[in-house]
């Protein structure tokens, strides 16, 4: 049974034509970990979102060398059926099964610039793909089954300089109608319908903003990271202030990520080599821990209840994970258990690690 | 190529194949132990565990009735009779073998029994013999103790005799005791070995005065010894003896039981008249002190350095002589009154300050500066020698004394500064007047604006510099807690520019004012423009260039504040030009493999290693409160954010020779700043390999050429 499935990935030695995408099958009760590899033979990878509608489809944000520049473009593949279906292939062939990407499409960028990360709509039909090149959010329609790409609203952000955005993120909440960018040190949202800036962090962090992540449970909750080594969580509705901010990492904060359905577990990687997992009680949709109906509470449980309530959980780290040795560039939830999670250095070590048993129960009865 | 390697997956997941190697690894342990005890046979500890067995026909403990009743009860007919032929069958061979034994072993046993049949008659013989020795020797210590009662009567007598001779002998020695003494005591003769002399033999004769001829002997040594102590004192008395002759003199007094506070007194006296001529010889270099002031005294003899020298050498270190010896002769005897030395030279160091300070009054032009401090160095290093003997000698007076000879240099060049200035204005005055040849312009006004000012400011910044000796580091009286701030900030940046500035203001100001009523001539209205020009440029700039430059040079930068802390692995330049060949050796090896797509696993491996035996450097670790180690934050931090800009580039041959040629620049200069310059090497390393990790195209750079552009820098 297959639990488990990152798609992380590193960009590393862009000298090989060949890249690699590796597909990593974590089977939890056998304790097996299973890899799959498939080629991406145009270029080294920088930024990689698969479609929430088809398993089997991908877009990904590629550097490419041409007559001694550095373009990076990006492209919207599929995989091949027999992965798709995250069948389990026996361990002792793993190493022989490398497979190729089938292209889709090409997110044609020759006008916008260097494409900094690929965002699909979230519960969508996977339709909808916004990209950031510099200054430009692009918002493609994909059609005739994603083979097609037709660019149908755009924006850019003037100002002073040179503007370059780094990372973007789409709200879940609001019908998928926000999108939050970060360039420099500041975060902004926009309104994909109108694609007009709607708020406008600026300053959000004292260095470069790394990261972003949304609240999948609670709308207007916002978490950003950067290079001066802070976790800021925000309220878009009043943006002067943050509401809470992390300083546990000595280096810079380069992923932030809710756990998807307990939005009071933060993971946050940093080039310090560490990981660390945060409970953030306080400002999570179940701040008091997990309600129950008054109707069911018998006599005891209601004691309970009340007791839960005089003492709710503090704010704090529950664990840091110092098994990499170098930066660590990658963090994800796993989508199957919300218990699970990896992380990923330079150095190409995967880690894949659990929640404390005791911190699962506590929030789970 | 993205190798993703899947390591130690969750925690929680080892328990229960841990609890069953556990039991596997109980009994695999005993597993070895089976052929040793095979080798080796039974412990002792499992013989005796065993129960012994009666019916056992070969063991110890068999019981023929036991063995009996169990064959009978155990066994059937066929195996009772079968049993039965056996066991005659072994009697019989058993009987048989005795039998040959006995056979074999017949001579032996016949040759035994002769043996020990002759060592019975020997023996008999050999007991005669012993009983004749014993006999005789009862017969020799009879005699032997005749003899021995015989002898002690005059071996007593010999004791007594040796006996009686050493006390004759002694007596002699105390006998010749007063011709030694008048012989040693005599004048210039050795008058240390009498005093020794004396000291051993006043013990006897004190004890054995009551007879008449010790007590002859005893008044006689006595007598010359007071004779000697008289003669003694009148040395004492003499002006030429020097400190160490003196101190011999009153520790012989001393010896001699001259009462102590009477030669303490003395022996102040006599120190305190020879520095007292030392101090007059120094005063006799200065003129007579004039209470006028004014009057124009010749240029003393010899500079203020020597003088210095003259007085440290001879009367600094004289009184840390007399002050050891009265030190080291009082100590701990009544009567030499705490305080009486220190009163004593206090008096004496503070006439010689007012000499030195009457000296330092001479030094009125603005002679070499260089010279002053040094003198002052010298004077006072001398001083916290005599300090360390001396604490009360007045160290507060000798440190305001150099800082008044320091502040009035100061005072001095203030008004040489403004004498400049005005010799400047003057120069310009006479330019502006001079009648003009016809046809040709007079020199312009910038022209004399531009000279006017670049001289005066020329003539501030040597100012300064002279300055800036008194708080050089290598001067003793820098570290002095006035000259690490008052003296800067008071004296220099106040007393010296900021007098000096608001002088000129004052100046150009009183050449504006003032109208030609008192007679003198009024100013041309050329140098007043002049003057309004320059009093412009300097409030536009020059006032908050000089003082900065004031700031720089005097307030004691941040850094020397901070205490240096410490470094770990230091080492000297030459031998970091060594390491740089030795990582010339090395740094092809390191690169080589990252570029060598045929082998990629090896570097990978080959870093992982390497990380292995690194250990983890911590980039924001806490920092101690001084230099080294705040440096070492910074450079730890900046490296850092290197190697992760490296790594999100991507880099062409050039970007990566470029990286190259930086690092090893770095490795050359940064390592002194770092308190473990493994942090920096290993850092660097890191972003060396990253970058080469990073190129498209990895040609490194010949190290020899690296090392060429570096060592050109």
């Amino acid at each position: 049974m297959q639990l488990y499935r990152a798609e992380c990935l590193f960009p590393s030695s862009p000298k090989p034509d060949v890249l690699q995408i590796h597909i990593i099958d974590f089977d939890d009760e056998n304790n097996i970990i299973n890899k799959n590899v498939l080629l991406h033979q145009v270029g080294e990878i920088w930024h990689i979102s698969a479609s929430p509608a088809d398993k089997g489809v991908l877009a990904t944000c590629y550097n490419k060398t041409s007559d001694g520049k550095v373009v990076t473009c990006a492209a919207v593949w599929r995989m091949p059926k027999e992965l798709e279906s995250g069948s389990h292939e026996s361990p002792d062939d793993s190493s022989s099964n490398t497979q190729t990407l089938e292209l889709l499409c090409h997110l044609d960028n020759t006008a916008h610039g260097n494409m900094a990360c690929v965002m699909w709509e979230p519960m969508g039909d996977g339709k909808k793909i916004i990209s950031l090149a510099d200054n430009n959010i692009l918002l493609w329609d994909l059609q005739e089954s994603s083979t097609k790409a037709v660019l149908s609203s755009s924006s850019a952000l003037e100002g002073k300089g040179q503007l370059r955005f780094t990372s973007g993120r789409w709200s879940p909440h609001h019908n998928c109608t926000q999108i939050a960018t970060a360039n420099d040190t500041t975060v902004r949202g926009w309104d994909t319908r109108s694609m007009r800036q709607i708020y406008s962090i600026e300053n959000a962090h004292g260095q470069l903003v790394r990261d972003l992540d949304f609240n999948p449970n609670k709308q207007y909750y916002l978490a950003s990271c950067g290079d001066d080594c802070k976790v800021k969580f925000w309220d878009t509705r009043n943006v002067t202030e943050p509401v809470k901010t992390l300083e546990e990492h000595s280096h810079w904060v380069w992923n932030v990520r809710y756990n998807h359905s307990h939005d009071q577990l933060i993971l946050t990687g940093s080039s310090d080599s560490r990981v660390i997992l945060s409970n953030m009680v306080s400002i999570s949709s179940e701040p008091f821990g997990h309600m129950v109906d008054d109707d069911e509470l018998s006599d005891q449980e209601e004691q309970h209840q009340e007791e839960k309530i005089k003492e709710p959980l503090q704010d704090s780290v529950i664990a840091t994970y110092e098994e990499h040795e170098d930066s660590v560039y990658a963090v994800e939830w796993s989508s199957a258990d919300p218990w699970l999670f990896a992380s990923l250095s330079y150095d190409g070590r995967l880690v894949i690690n659990r929640v404390p048993r005791a911190l699962k129960y506590h929030i789970l009865l | 190529m993205a190798e993703v390697e899947a390591a130690g997956s969750g925690t929680e997941t080892g328990g229960g194949s841990e609890s069953g190697n556990a039991t596997g690894s109980g009994s695999g342990w005993r597993r070895p132990h089976g052929p040793l005890q095979r080798y080796y046979g039974p412990s002792a500890a499992e013989a005796a565990e065993a129960t012994p067995d009666p019916a056992d026909i070969n063991g110890p403990h068999f019981d023929p009735e036991v063995f009996l009743t169990k064959v009978r009860s155990e066994c059937r007919l066929g195996e009772l009779l079968s049993r039965e032929a056996t066991l005659g069958r072994e009697i019989r061979a058993l009987d048989s073998d005795m039998q040959t034994l006995l056979y074999e072993n017949y001579n032996k046993f016949i040759s035994a029994t002769d043996t020990i049949r002759k060592m019975k008659v020997d023996f008999r013989r050999m007991e005669a013999e012993m009983d004749d020795l014993a006999s005789n020797m009862a017969a020799i210590s009879a005699s032997s103790a005749r003899v021995s009662a015989a002898l002690q009567d005059r071996h007593r007598r010999g004791a007594q005799l040796a006996g009686v001779q050493a006390l004759l002998r002694k007596l002699q020695s105390l006998v010749e005791v007063p011709g030694r003494l008048r012989r040693w005591a005599a004048p210039g003769a050795d008058p240390a070995r009498a005093l020794h002399c004396y000291a051993r033999a006043r013990a006897v004769l004190r004890h054995y005065r009551h007879l008449p001829s010790f007590r002859a002997i005893e008044d006689e040594s006595h007598s010359i010894m007071a004779e000697l102590a008289q003669r003694l004192r009148a040395r004492l008395r003499d002006d030429t003896l020097d400190p160490k002759e003196l101190t011999e003199c009153v520790e012989m007094l001393l010896q001699l039981e001259e009462p102590p506070e009477e030669l303490c007194e003395e022996f102040l006296s006599q120190a305190g008249a020879r520095l007292e001529a030392e101090l007059a010889a120094l005063e006799a270099e200065l003129p007579p002190s004039d209470p006028s002031g004014t009057a124009s005294t010749p240029p003393p003899a010899s500079d203020i350095l020597d003088f210095v020298d003259r007085g440290s050498s001879a009367f600094v270190s004289n009184l840390c002589l007399l002050a050891a010896s009265y030190r080291s002769l009082f100590e701990g005897r009544p009567g030499s009154g705490d305080g009486r030395l220190e009163a004593f030279a206090s008096t004496l160091t503070t006439r010689y300050f007012e000499l030195l300070e009457r000296r330092l009054a001479l030094e009125r032009g603005l002679g070499d500066t260089s010279l002053l401090v040094r003198a002052l160095d010298r004077f006072h290093r001398r001083l916290r020698a005599l300090l360390e003997l001396l604490p009360a000698a007045g160290a507060e007076a000798g440190a305001a004394l150099v800082a008044r000879a320091a502040r009035e240099r100061v005072a001095r060049y203030l008004r040489a500064l403004q004498t400049f200035f005005l010799g400047c204005l003057g120069d310009v005055r006479q330019a502006l007047a001079a009648p003009r040849p016809p046809g040709k312009d007079g020199p312009g006004l910038p022209d004399l604006l531009a000279t006017l000012s670049s001289s005066v400011l020329g003539q501030l910044k040597a100012v300064l510099a002279y300055v800036q000796l008194f708080t050089a580091r290598d001067v003793a009286f820098a570290s002095l807690p006035y000259f690490k701030g008052e003296f800067c900030v008071e004296a220099v940046r106040e007393g010296l520019v900021v007098a000096f500035v608001r002088w000129l203001c004052r100046t150009a100001r009183g050449f504006a004012d003032s109208p030609a009523e008192r007679g003198a001539p009024a100013a041309p209205p050329a140098l007043l423009l002049l003057l309004a020009r320059l009093c412009l440029d300097y409030e536009a700039t020059t006032i908050s260039y000089i003082l900065t430059l004031t700031d720089e040079q005097f307030p004691p930068e941040v850094g020397q504040l901070f205490e240096e802390g410490v470094r770990r692995a230091q080492s000297s330049d030459s031998s970091r030009r060594a390491f740089s060949v030795y990582s010339s050796s090395r740094a092809p090896g390191r690169y080589a493999p990252s570029y060598t797509p045929s082998a990629p696993m090896d570097t990978h491996l080959l870093s992982n290693i390497q990380k292995l035996f690194s250990e983890r450097i911590d980039i924001f670790s806490p920092v101690e409160f001084n230099k080294v180690s705040v440096l070492t934050g910074i450079i730890k931090i900046s490296l850092k954010t290197l190697l992760e800009c490296v790594r999100l580039r991507t880099l062409g041959r050039f970007g990566l020779q470029q990286v190259q040629v930086d690092g090893h620049y770095l490795q050359l200069y940064l390592w002194r700043f770092a308190a473990d310059e493994r942090v920096v090497q290993g850092l660097l390393d890191e972003v060396a390999a990253s970058a080469a990790h990073r190129c498209l195209d990895p040609v490194p750079m010949e190290h020899s050429v690296v090392e060429l552009i570096c060592e050109r820098g």
